[in-house]
Protein backbone atom coordinates (compact mmCIF):
# COMPACT_ATOMS: atom_id res chain seq x y z
CA UNK A 1 0.00 0.00 0.00
CA UNK A 2 2.55 2.42 0.73
CA UNK A 3 4.36 1.90 -2.82
CA UNK A 4 0.43 2.68 -3.75
CA UNK A 5 0.54 5.92 -2.60
CA UNK A 6 3.93 6.61 -4.18
CA UNK A 7 2.67 5.46 -7.45
CA UNK A 8 -0.68 7.65 -6.79
CA UNK A 9 0.74 10.47 -5.61
CA UNK A 10 4.22 10.57 -7.28
CA UNK A 11 6.03 11.49 -4.19
CA UNK A 12 6.37 10.62 -0.84
CA UNK A 13 8.80 10.32 2.54
CA UNK A 14 9.74 6.47 1.31
CA UNK A 15 12.62 5.33 3.41
CA UNK A 16 11.15 7.08 7.05
CA UNK A 17 7.93 4.99 5.85
CA UNK A 18 9.10 1.83 5.57
CA UNK A 19 11.40 2.00 8.44
CA UNK A 20 8.13 2.28 11.12
CA UNK A 21 6.16 -0.78 9.21
CA UNK A 22 6.58 -3.41 12.00
CA UNK A 23 6.13 -0.89 14.47
CA UNK A 24 3.34 0.39 13.31
CA UNK A 25 1.53 -2.77 12.63
CA UNK A 26 2.24 -4.25 16.50
CA UNK A 27 0.74 -1.07 17.62
CA UNK A 28 -2.38 -1.49 15.71
CA UNK A 29 -2.45 -5.04 15.86
CA UNK A 30 -1.48 -5.91 19.21
CA UNK A 31 -1.34 -2.74 21.09
CA UNK A 32 -3.73 0.12 20.74
CA UNK A 33 -7.23 0.09 22.86
CA UNK A 34 -8.85 1.99 19.56
CA UNK A 35 -11.93 1.33 17.43
CA UNK A 36 -12.16 2.49 13.32
CA UNK A 37 -15.30 3.25 13.41
CA UNK A 38 -15.55 5.16 16.20
CA UNK A 39 -12.15 7.13 15.90
CA UNK A 40 -12.50 9.68 18.94
CA UNK A 41 -14.12 7.29 21.22
CA UNK A 42 -13.18 9.30 24.39
CA UNK A 43 -11.28 6.28 26.31
CA UNK A 44 -9.38 5.13 23.27
CA UNK A 45 -5.31 4.61 23.32
CA UNK A 46 -3.51 7.55 21.40
CA UNK A 47 -1.00 7.67 18.46
CA UNK A 48 0.57 10.06 17.32
CA UNK A 49 3.14 9.94 14.37
CA UNK A 50 5.26 13.02 15.68
CA UNK A 51 7.56 12.41 12.66
CA UNK A 52 4.91 13.31 10.23
CA UNK A 53 6.84 12.33 7.51
CA UNK A 54 6.33 8.26 7.78
CA UNK A 55 2.82 9.18 7.55
CA UNK A 56 2.33 6.51 4.61
CA UNK A 57 3.11 3.83 6.84
CA UNK A 58 0.36 4.94 9.26
CA UNK A 59 -2.29 5.48 6.45
CA UNK A 60 -1.34 2.00 5.18
CA UNK A 61 -2.19 0.63 8.85
CA UNK A 62 -5.02 2.83 9.10
CA UNK A 63 -7.24 1.52 5.72
CA UNK A 64 -5.69 -1.55 6.12
CA UNK A 65 -8.03 -1.60 9.94
CA UNK A 66 -10.86 0.75 8.31
CA UNK A 67 -10.69 3.77 9.42
CA UNK A 68 -10.82 5.02 5.70
CA UNK A 69 -11.48 3.14 2.37
CA UNK A 70 -8.52 1.79 1.17
CA UNK A 71 -8.97 3.98 -2.21
CA UNK A 72 -8.04 7.34 -0.51
CA UNK A 73 -4.38 5.55 -0.72
CA UNK A 74 -3.49 6.03 -3.82
CA UNK A 75 -5.32 9.56 -4.02
CA UNK A 76 -2.28 10.84 -1.59
CA UNK A 77 -1.26 14.21 -2.14
CA UNK A 78 -3.68 14.59 -5.45
CA UNK A 79 -6.30 17.82 -5.63
CA UNK A 80 -9.12 16.86 -3.28
CA UNK A 81 -7.54 14.10 -1.61
CA UNK A 82 -8.30 13.00 2.11
CA UNK A 83 -4.28 11.91 2.47
CA UNK A 84 -1.59 14.59 2.09
CA UNK A 85 2.19 14.43 2.61
CA UNK A 86 1.90 14.69 6.23
CA UNK A 87 -0.72 13.59 8.68
CA UNK A 88 -3.99 15.80 9.64
CA UNK A 89 -6.85 15.53 11.78
CA UNK A 90 -9.40 15.67 9.52
CA UNK A 91 -8.24 11.63 8.35
CA UNK A 92 -9.80 9.40 10.78
CA UNK A 93 -7.96 8.26 13.19
CA UNK A 94 -5.42 10.70 12.95
CA UNK A 95 -4.95 12.45 16.54
CA UNK A 96 -2.44 15.37 15.37
CA UNK A 97 -1.55 16.97 12.52
CA UNK A 98 1.83 16.77 12.68
CA UNK A 99 4.77 17.51 9.68
CA UNK A 100 6.48 19.87 12.05
CA UNK A 101 9.32 18.08 14.13
CA UNK A 102 9.49 18.45 17.60
CA UNK A 103 5.70 18.32 18.57
CA UNK A 104 4.59 15.20 19.13
CA UNK A 105 5.84 14.28 22.84
CA UNK A 106 4.44 17.88 23.88
CA UNK A 107 0.94 17.53 22.60
CA UNK A 108 1.43 13.68 23.95
CA UNK A 109 2.50 15.38 27.42
CA UNK A 110 -0.90 16.98 27.59
CA UNK A 111 -3.00 14.11 26.22
CA UNK A 112 -1.60 12.01 29.24
CA UNK A 113 -2.22 14.77 31.49
CA UNK A 114 -5.91 14.96 30.63
CA UNK A 115 -6.05 11.11 31.00
CA UNK A 116 -4.87 11.03 34.14
CA UNK A 117 -7.15 13.89 35.48
CA UNK A 118 -10.17 12.64 33.51
CA UNK A 119 -9.27 9.26 34.85
CA UNK A 120 -9.10 7.31 32.39
CA UNK A 121 -7.25 4.48 30.99
CA UNK A 122 -6.01 5.70 27.71
CA UNK A 123 -2.53 5.60 26.97
CA UNK A 124 -0.95 7.81 24.54
CA UNK A 125 2.04 6.74 22.32
CA UNK A 126 4.21 9.02 20.35
CA UNK A 127 6.58 7.78 17.27
CA UNK A 128 9.47 10.33 16.65
CA UNK A 129 12.26 9.70 14.12
CA UNK A 130 15.77 10.27 15.31
CA UNK A 131 16.41 13.06 13.15
CA UNK A 132 13.51 14.46 14.93
CA UNK A 133 15.60 14.34 18.37
CA UNK A 134 17.77 17.25 17.18
CA UNK A 135 14.88 19.41 18.22
CA UNK A 136 15.15 20.84 21.46
CA UNK A 137 11.17 20.89 22.37
CA UNK A 138 11.72 16.80 22.61
CA UNK A 139 13.91 17.19 25.60
CA UNK A 140 11.77 19.82 27.10
CA UNK A 141 9.08 17.58 27.04
CA UNK A 142 10.71 14.66 28.57
CA UNK A 143 11.77 16.73 31.39
CA UNK A 144 8.17 17.25 32.33
CA UNK A 145 7.04 13.89 31.01
CA UNK A 146 9.51 12.65 33.74
CA UNK A 147 8.68 15.51 36.39
CA UNK A 148 4.95 14.22 36.59
CA UNK A 149 5.45 10.27 36.53
CA UNK A 150 3.45 9.96 33.60
CA UNK A 151 3.78 6.02 32.78
CA UNK A 152 1.06 6.06 30.67
CA UNK A 153 2.88 7.74 28.00
CA UNK A 154 5.43 6.05 25.70
CA UNK A 155 7.76 7.37 23.29
CA UNK A 156 9.10 5.37 20.38
CA UNK A 157 11.91 6.89 18.59
CA UNK A 158 12.41 5.33 15.03
CA UNK A 159 16.70 5.08 15.40
CA UNK A 160 17.25 4.05 11.72
CA UNK A 161 20.30 6.40 12.02
CA UNK A 162 19.72 8.34 8.92
CA UNK A 163 18.45 11.58 8.69
CA UNK A 164 17.85 13.55 5.80
CA UNK A 165 21.06 14.59 5.20
CA UNK A 166 22.89 11.83 6.01
CA UNK A 167 23.92 9.50 8.63
CA UNK A 168 22.65 10.81 12.49
CA UNK A 169 26.10 10.14 13.54
CA UNK A 170 27.83 12.21 11.53
CA UNK A 171 25.09 14.98 11.65
CA UNK A 172 24.19 15.30 15.26
CA UNK A 173 25.29 12.31 17.04
CA UNK A 174 22.64 11.05 19.74
CA UNK A 175 24.53 8.47 21.55
CA UNK A 176 24.63 7.15 24.33
CA UNK A 177 20.80 7.84 23.63
CA UNK A 178 19.28 5.08 26.22
CA UNK A 179 21.37 6.31 28.84
CA UNK A 180 20.17 10.10 27.68
CA UNK A 181 16.58 9.14 27.74
CA UNK A 182 16.83 7.23 31.16
CA UNK A 183 19.13 10.21 32.97
CA UNK A 184 15.79 12.15 31.85
CA UNK A 185 13.57 9.57 34.04
CA UNK A 186 12.60 7.24 30.92
CA UNK A 187 12.13 3.71 31.67
CA UNK A 188 14.10 2.39 28.48
CA UNK A 189 13.97 -0.49 26.32
CA UNK A 190 15.76 -1.33 22.95
CA UNK A 191 14.26 -3.80 20.22
CA UNK A 192 14.68 -4.10 16.74
CA UNK A 193 12.23 -2.46 15.41
CA UNK A 194 11.81 -5.15 12.35
CA UNK A 195 11.27 -7.82 14.90
CA UNK A 196 7.76 -8.01 15.62
CA UNK A 197 7.85 -10.98 18.01
CA UNK A 198 10.18 -8.88 19.75
CA UNK A 199 8.05 -5.52 19.31
CA UNK A 200 5.19 -7.24 21.22
CA UNK A 201 7.05 -8.57 23.92
CA UNK A 202 8.34 -4.95 24.64
CA UNK A 203 4.97 -3.34 23.96
CA UNK A 204 3.19 -6.35 26.66
CA UNK A 205 5.71 -6.28 29.33
CA UNK A 206 4.77 -3.99 31.91
CA UNK A 207 6.84 -0.49 32.29
CA UNK A 208 8.92 0.91 35.29
CA UNK A 209 6.14 2.22 37.57
CA UNK A 210 6.07 5.73 37.54
CA UNK A 211 8.14 6.57 34.69
CA UNK A 212 7.21 7.77 31.30
CA UNK A 213 8.72 4.80 28.97
CA UNK A 214 11.07 5.02 26.15
CA UNK A 215 11.49 2.46 23.46
CA UNK A 216 14.05 2.86 21.06
CA UNK A 217 13.43 1.00 17.28
CA UNK A 218 16.69 -0.33 16.18
CA UNK A 219 15.74 -0.13 12.48
CA UNK A 220 16.90 0.41 9.17
CA UNK A 221 15.56 3.86 6.90
CA UNK A 222 13.64 1.76 3.55
CA UNK A 223 14.01 -1.57 5.11
CA UNK A 224 12.97 -4.20 2.39
CA UNK A 225 14.14 -2.85 -0.72
CA UNK A 226 17.41 -2.79 -0.99
CA UNK A 227 17.97 0.53 -3.05
CA UNK A 228 16.59 2.29 -0.60
CA UNK A 229 17.73 1.03 2.81
CA UNK A 230 20.39 3.02 4.18
CA UNK A 231 20.10 5.46 1.16
CA UNK A 232 19.74 8.87 2.09
CA UNK A 233 18.35 9.66 -1.29
CA UNK A 234 15.01 7.80 -0.14
CA UNK A 235 14.39 9.83 2.77
CA UNK A 236 11.84 11.97 0.17
CA UNK A 237 11.17 11.37 -3.44
CA UNK A 238 8.96 14.46 -5.53
CA UNK A 239 9.47 12.88 -9.14
CA UNK A 240 9.22 8.65 -9.12
CA UNK A 241 9.78 7.47 -12.02
CA UNK A 242 7.23 4.45 -13.67
CA UNK A 243 10.49 2.59 -14.04
CA UNK A 244 11.02 2.99 -10.02
CA UNK A 245 7.88 2.02 -9.19
CA UNK A 246 8.88 -1.15 -10.76
CA UNK A 247 11.51 -1.62 -9.13
CA UNK A 248 10.20 -0.84 -5.58
CA UNK A 249 7.39 -3.55 -6.13
CA UNK A 250 9.83 -5.62 -7.72
CA UNK A 251 11.85 -5.81 -4.94
CA UNK A 252 9.09 -6.73 -2.60
CA UNK A 253 7.76 -9.17 -5.17
CA UNK A 254 3.89 -7.78 -5.37
CA UNK A 255 1.96 -7.19 -8.58
CA UNK B 1 -3.94 44.06 34.87
CA UNK B 2 -2.35 41.16 34.86
CA UNK B 3 -3.47 40.25 38.68
CA UNK B 4 -7.09 40.74 37.28
CA UNK B 5 -5.91 38.50 34.08
CA UNK B 6 -4.69 35.88 36.86
CA UNK B 7 -7.15 36.58 38.82
CA UNK B 8 -10.42 35.65 36.17
CA UNK B 9 -8.46 32.20 35.67
CA UNK B 10 -9.31 31.27 39.02
CA UNK B 11 -12.66 32.35 39.13
CA UNK B 12 -13.23 31.13 36.03
CA UNK B 13 -11.56 27.83 37.35
CA UNK B 14 -13.97 28.14 40.32
CA UNK B 15 -16.91 27.91 37.87
CA UNK B 16 -15.92 25.59 34.92
CA UNK B 17 -13.95 22.46 35.71
CA UNK B 18 -12.16 22.32 32.35
CA UNK B 19 -10.22 25.49 33.22
CA UNK B 20 -6.65 24.72 33.45
CA UNK B 21 -3.70 26.87 33.86
CA UNK B 22 -0.17 26.91 33.00
CA UNK B 23 2.61 28.83 33.99
CA UNK B 24 5.98 28.77 32.48
CA UNK B 25 8.43 30.14 35.33
CA UNK B 26 6.25 32.88 36.80
CA UNK B 27 7.44 35.04 39.54
CA UNK B 28 7.21 32.94 42.88
CA UNK B 29 3.32 33.03 44.40
CA UNK B 30 1.85 33.81 41.22
CA UNK B 31 -1.69 32.77 41.27
CA UNK B 32 -1.11 30.76 44.85
CA UNK B 33 -4.68 30.96 45.73
CA UNK B 34 -5.70 28.79 42.35
CA UNK B 35 -2.70 26.37 43.21
CA UNK B 36 -3.88 26.02 46.61
CA UNK B 37 -7.60 25.42 45.71
CA UNK B 38 -7.50 23.45 42.75
CA UNK B 39 -3.78 21.53 42.70
CA UNK B 40 -4.98 19.24 39.74
CA UNK B 41 -5.33 21.99 37.57
CA UNK B 42 -2.54 24.45 38.36
CA UNK B 43 0.36 23.37 36.56
CA UNK B 44 3.94 25.31 36.35
CA UNK B 45 6.11 23.41 34.34
CA UNK B 46 9.74 25.73 33.88
CA UNK B 47 10.80 27.28 31.32
CA UNK B 48 10.30 25.59 28.51
CA UNK B 49 7.99 27.59 26.36
CA UNK B 50 7.82 24.74 23.13
CA UNK B 51 6.54 21.75 25.23
CA UNK B 52 4.07 23.97 27.39
CA UNK B 53 2.42 25.03 24.22
CA UNK B 54 1.81 21.70 23.02
CA UNK B 55 0.91 20.65 26.54
CA UNK B 56 -1.71 22.91 26.63
CA UNK B 57 -2.61 21.06 23.34
CA UNK B 58 -2.77 18.22 24.00
CA UNK B 59 -5.00 19.30 27.19
CA UNK B 60 -7.32 21.21 24.66
CA UNK B 61 -7.71 18.46 22.53
CA UNK B 62 -8.79 16.37 25.34
CA UNK B 63 -11.78 18.83 26.67
CA UNK B 64 -9.68 21.08 28.93
CA UNK B 65 -9.33 25.21 28.80
CA UNK B 66 -5.82 26.16 29.34
CA UNK B 67 -5.11 29.58 30.08
CA UNK B 68 -0.84 29.76 29.27
CA UNK B 69 0.96 32.45 31.25
CA UNK B 70 4.20 33.88 30.50
CA UNK B 71 5.83 37.02 29.47
CA UNK B 72 4.70 38.19 25.96
CA UNK B 73 8.22 38.33 23.93
CA UNK B 74 8.32 34.32 25.22
CA UNK B 75 4.93 32.94 24.49
CA UNK B 76 5.25 34.61 21.06
CA UNK B 77 8.89 34.89 19.47
CA UNK B 78 9.84 31.46 21.17
CA UNK B 79 7.44 28.93 20.59
CA UNK B 80 5.66 30.51 17.22
CA UNK B 81 5.87 27.12 15.30
CA UNK B 82 3.96 25.34 18.40
CA UNK B 83 1.29 28.34 18.71
CA UNK B 84 1.11 28.12 14.80
CA UNK B 85 0.93 23.99 14.44
CA UNK B 86 -0.35 22.79 17.54
CA UNK B 87 -3.28 25.80 18.58
CA UNK B 88 -4.01 27.59 15.63
CA UNK B 89 -3.95 24.57 13.04
CA UNK B 90 -5.42 22.61 15.70
CA UNK B 91 -7.77 25.32 15.82
CA UNK B 92 -8.29 24.83 19.94
CA UNK B 93 -9.37 27.04 22.76
CA UNK B 94 -6.27 27.68 24.82
CA UNK B 95 -5.08 31.38 26.01
CA UNK B 96 -2.05 33.03 25.79
CA UNK B 97 -1.70 35.43 28.71
CA UNK B 98 0.84 37.46 27.48
CA UNK B 99 2.67 39.61 30.54
CA UNK B 100 4.40 43.14 29.43
CA UNK B 101 2.79 43.92 26.23
CA UNK B 102 4.42 46.50 24.17
CA UNK B 103 7.12 48.47 26.37
CA UNK B 104 5.50 47.57 29.36
CA UNK B 105 9.23 45.97 30.08
CA UNK B 106 11.30 49.06 29.16
CA UNK B 107 14.12 48.34 31.75
CA UNK B 108 14.53 45.14 30.55
CA UNK B 109 15.32 45.71 27.51
CA UNK B 110 14.42 44.86 23.85
CA UNK B 111 14.46 41.15 24.72
CA UNK B 112 11.79 41.84 27.03
CA UNK B 113 9.62 44.26 24.86
CA UNK B 114 6.79 42.97 22.85
CA UNK B 115 6.67 45.25 19.80
CA UNK B 116 5.46 43.09 16.95
CA UNK B 117 3.01 40.37 18.77
CA UNK B 118 0.14 41.78 17.49
CA UNK B 119 1.49 41.05 13.96
CA UNK B 120 2.60 37.48 14.38
CA UNK B 121 -0.11 36.81 15.90
CA UNK B 122 -2.46 38.20 13.76
CA UNK B 123 -1.18 36.90 10.76
CA UNK B 124 -1.92 33.19 12.09
CA UNK B 125 -5.14 31.26 10.88
CA UNK B 126 -8.24 30.85 14.04
CA UNK B 127 -5.66 33.24 16.15
CA UNK B 128 -8.12 35.96 18.35
CA UNK B 129 -5.64 38.77 18.89
CA UNK B 130 -7.11 41.24 22.15
CA UNK B 131 -5.12 44.05 24.13
CA UNK B 132 -7.51 45.26 27.13
CA UNK B 133 -7.45 49.09 27.97
CA UNK B 134 -7.45 48.27 31.78
CA UNK B 135 -8.14 46.20 34.65
CA UNK B 136 -12.27 46.56 34.71
CA UNK B 137 -12.38 45.83 31.13
CA UNK B 138 -10.33 42.93 31.47
CA UNK B 139 -12.52 41.03 33.93
CA UNK B 140 -15.58 41.57 31.73
CA UNK B 141 -13.46 40.56 28.74
CA UNK B 142 -11.50 37.45 30.65
CA UNK B 143 -15.44 36.10 30.87
CA UNK B 144 -16.13 36.55 27.67
CA UNK B 145 -13.06 34.22 27.02
CA UNK B 146 -14.32 31.04 28.34
CA UNK B 147 -16.27 29.15 25.25
CA UNK B 148 -14.71 30.55 22.52
CA UNK B 149 -13.61 27.82 20.38
CA UNK B 150 -10.15 29.08 18.87
CA UNK B 151 -7.04 29.93 20.70
CA UNK B 152 -7.10 33.88 22.23
CA UNK B 153 -3.77 36.01 22.61
CA UNK B 154 -4.42 38.24 25.37
CA UNK B 155 -1.73 41.00 26.24
CA UNK B 156 -1.73 41.96 29.68
CA UNK B 157 -0.54 46.13 30.44
CA UNK B 158 1.67 46.93 33.01
CA UNK B 159 -1.35 47.36 35.83
CA UNK B 160 -2.53 50.26 37.64
CA UNK B 161 -3.54 51.43 34.13
CA UNK B 162 -6.16 53.97 34.02
CA UNK B 163 -9.68 52.68 33.78
CA UNK B 164 -11.21 54.13 30.69
CA UNK B 165 -13.90 51.83 29.60
CA UNK B 166 -17.78 52.20 30.90
CA UNK B 167 -18.80 49.91 33.75
CA UNK B 168 -22.01 49.15 31.35
CA UNK B 169 -19.75 48.01 28.53
CA UNK B 170 -20.68 44.25 27.46
CA UNK B 171 -17.69 43.07 26.54
CA UNK B 172 -18.20 41.10 22.96
CA UNK B 173 -15.21 39.22 21.29
CA UNK B 174 -14.55 41.43 17.61
CA UNK B 175 -16.83 44.54 18.91
CA UNK B 176 -15.25 47.67 19.45
CA UNK B 177 -16.51 50.18 21.84
CA UNK B 178 -16.48 54.24 21.28
CA UNK B 179 -14.39 55.74 24.51
CA UNK B 180 -15.73 59.21 23.08
CA UNK B 181 -18.15 60.62 19.72
CA UNK B 182 -16.11 61.38 17.04
CA UNK B 183 -16.86 64.74 14.52
CA UNK B 184 -13.52 65.81 13.07
CA UNK B 185 -11.31 62.73 13.60
CA UNK B 186 -11.59 59.62 14.96
CA UNK B 187 -8.67 57.75 16.81
CA UNK B 188 -8.66 54.26 16.49
CA UNK B 189 -6.61 52.83 20.00
CA UNK B 190 -6.33 49.28 21.51
CA UNK B 191 -4.89 48.14 24.57
CA UNK B 192 -3.62 50.62 27.20
CA UNK B 193 -3.53 53.84 24.00
CA UNK B 194 -7.23 54.26 24.70
CA UNK B 195 -6.45 56.51 27.64
CA UNK B 196 -3.59 58.20 25.29
CA UNK B 197 -5.92 58.84 22.77
CA UNK B 198 -8.38 60.22 25.43
CA UNK B 199 -5.75 62.78 26.67
CA UNK B 200 -5.14 63.23 23.20
CA UNK B 201 -8.54 64.11 22.44
CA UNK B 202 -8.99 66.30 25.65
CA UNK B 203 -5.76 68.69 24.28
CA UNK B 204 -7.22 68.81 20.85
CA UNK B 205 -10.99 70.06 22.37
CA UNK B 206 -8.67 72.81 23.75
CA UNK B 207 -7.59 74.04 20.44
CA UNK B 208 -11.21 73.37 19.14
CA UNK B 209 -10.83 70.16 17.48
CA UNK B 210 -13.01 67.55 18.15
CA UNK B 211 -11.62 64.15 18.35
CA UNK B 212 -13.51 60.80 19.44
CA UNK B 213 -12.06 57.68 20.34
CA UNK B 214 -12.91 54.36 18.93
CA UNK B 215 -11.10 51.61 21.53
CA UNK B 216 -10.73 48.12 19.83
CA UNK B 217 -9.99 45.67 22.54
CA UNK B 218 -9.65 42.74 19.75
CA UNK B 219 -7.26 43.36 17.25
CA UNK B 220 -8.76 40.49 15.35
CA UNK B 221 -11.06 39.58 14.36
CA UNK B 222 -11.13 44.06 13.62
CA UNK B 223 -14.74 45.29 13.94
CA UNK B 224 -14.61 46.11 10.38
CA UNK B 225 -18.65 47.65 11.11
CA UNK B 226 -17.51 50.19 13.76
CA UNK B 227 -14.34 51.02 11.48
CA UNK B 228 -15.90 51.54 8.95
CA UNK B 229 -19.20 53.47 9.81
CA UNK B 230 -16.53 56.00 11.43
CA UNK B 231 -14.20 55.79 8.05
CA UNK B 232 -17.45 57.23 5.91
CA UNK B 233 -18.75 59.60 8.73
CA UNK B 234 -15.56 61.43 10.32
CA UNK B 235 -12.88 63.10 7.86
CA UNK B 236 -9.60 61.80 9.41
CA UNK B 237 -8.51 58.10 11.07
CA UNK B 238 -5.86 58.57 13.32
CA UNK B 239 -4.73 54.68 14.56
CA UNK B 240 -2.68 54.36 18.05
CA UNK B 241 -0.61 51.42 19.32
CA UNK B 242 2.03 51.04 21.57
CA UNK B 243 3.64 48.13 18.73
CA UNK B 244 5.58 48.24 15.81
CA UNK B 245 3.84 50.31 12.94
CA UNK B 246 4.30 47.00 10.95
CA UNK B 247 1.33 44.19 11.15
CA UNK B 248 -0.55 45.39 14.49
CA UNK B 249 -3.68 47.87 14.24
CA UNK B 250 -2.83 50.83 12.30
CA UNK B 251 -1.90 48.11 9.21
CA UNK B 252 -5.51 46.53 10.30
CA UNK B 253 -7.67 49.71 9.42
CA UNK B 254 -5.51 50.38 6.42
CA UNK B 255 -6.46 46.77 5.16
CA UNK B 256 -9.76 47.57 6.09
CA UNK B 257 -10.03 50.97 4.31
CA UNK B 258 -7.84 49.61 1.09
CA UNK B 259 -10.59 46.35 0.76
CA UNK B 260 -13.28 48.57 0.89
CA UNK B 261 -12.28 51.13 -1.37
CA UNK B 262 -12.44 54.24 1.04
CA UNK B 263 -10.06 57.28 0.68
CA UNK B 264 -10.39 58.39 4.43
CA UNK B 265 -6.80 59.93 5.32
CA UNK B 266 -5.34 57.44 8.15
CA UNK B 267 -2.80 58.48 9.83
CA UNK B 268 -0.82 55.32 11.68
CA UNK B 269 1.13 56.45 14.99
CA UNK B 270 2.41 53.29 16.33
CA UNK B 271 6.37 52.23 17.37
CA UNK B 272 9.21 52.72 14.28
CA UNK B 273 10.89 49.76 12.60
CA UNK B 274 13.21 49.07 14.77
CA UNK B 275 13.92 47.69 18.49
CA UNK B 276 13.87 49.83 21.30
CA UNK B 277 17.02 51.60 21.73
CA UNK B 278 16.72 52.88 25.50
CA UNK B 279 15.67 51.76 28.79
CA UNK B 280 13.84 53.91 31.97
CA UNK B 281 9.98 52.86 31.88
CA UNK B 282 7.15 52.47 29.33
CA UNK B 283 6.14 56.43 29.33
CA UNK B 284 9.15 57.53 28.61
CA UNK B 285 9.36 55.19 25.75
CA UNK B 286 5.94 56.25 24.94
CA UNK B 287 6.94 59.50 24.79
CA UNK B 288 10.40 59.00 23.29
CA UNK B 289 7.99 57.36 20.14
CA UNK B 290 5.46 60.53 20.26
CA UNK B 291 2.42 58.00 21.85
CA UNK B 292 2.28 60.06 24.79
CA UNK B 293 -1.09 62.65 24.68
CA UNK B 294 1.24 65.48 24.16
CA UNK B 295 3.03 63.53 20.98
CA UNK B 296 -0.29 62.50 19.73
CA UNK B 297 -1.72 65.61 19.46
CA UNK B 298 1.15 67.19 17.81
CA UNK B 299 1.09 64.41 15.36
CA UNK B 300 -2.34 65.15 14.32
CA UNK B 301 -1.57 69.17 14.17
CA UNK B 302 1.39 68.63 12.09
CA UNK B 303 0.14 70.21 8.60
Amino acid sequence: MVIDALDGGGRGHVGAALSIIEIVRVLYDDVLNVRPAEPRWPDRDRFILSKGHGCLGLYAMLADKGFFPRSEIAQQCRPGALLGGHPEIRTPGVEASTGALGHGLGIGLGMALAARMQKRNSRVFVLTGDGELNEGSVWESALIASKHALSNLCLIVDYNKMQSYGRVADILPLEPLAAKFEAFGFGVSEVDGHDVVALRQVFAAPGTPNRPRAVICHTVKGRGIPICEHNASWHHKAKLAPDQVAELRQALAVA
Amino acid sequence: MRDTSLRMVHELARRDPRVVFVGSDLGAGALDAMRREFPDRFYMEGVSEAAIIGLAAGLAMDGYIPYVNTIATFITRRCYEQVAVDLCLHNLPVRLIANGGGLVYAPLGPTHMAIEDLAIMRALPNMVVTAVADAEEMKRFMLATLDHPSPIYIRLGKGGDKVVTPADQVFTLGKAIELKPAKDLAFVATGVMASRALGAAALLAERGIEAGVLHVPTVKPLDDAAVLVLARRVPRLVTVEEHSRIGGLGSAVAELLIDNRLPTPLLRLALPDRFPEDYGSQEHLLEVAGLDPKGIAQSVLKP
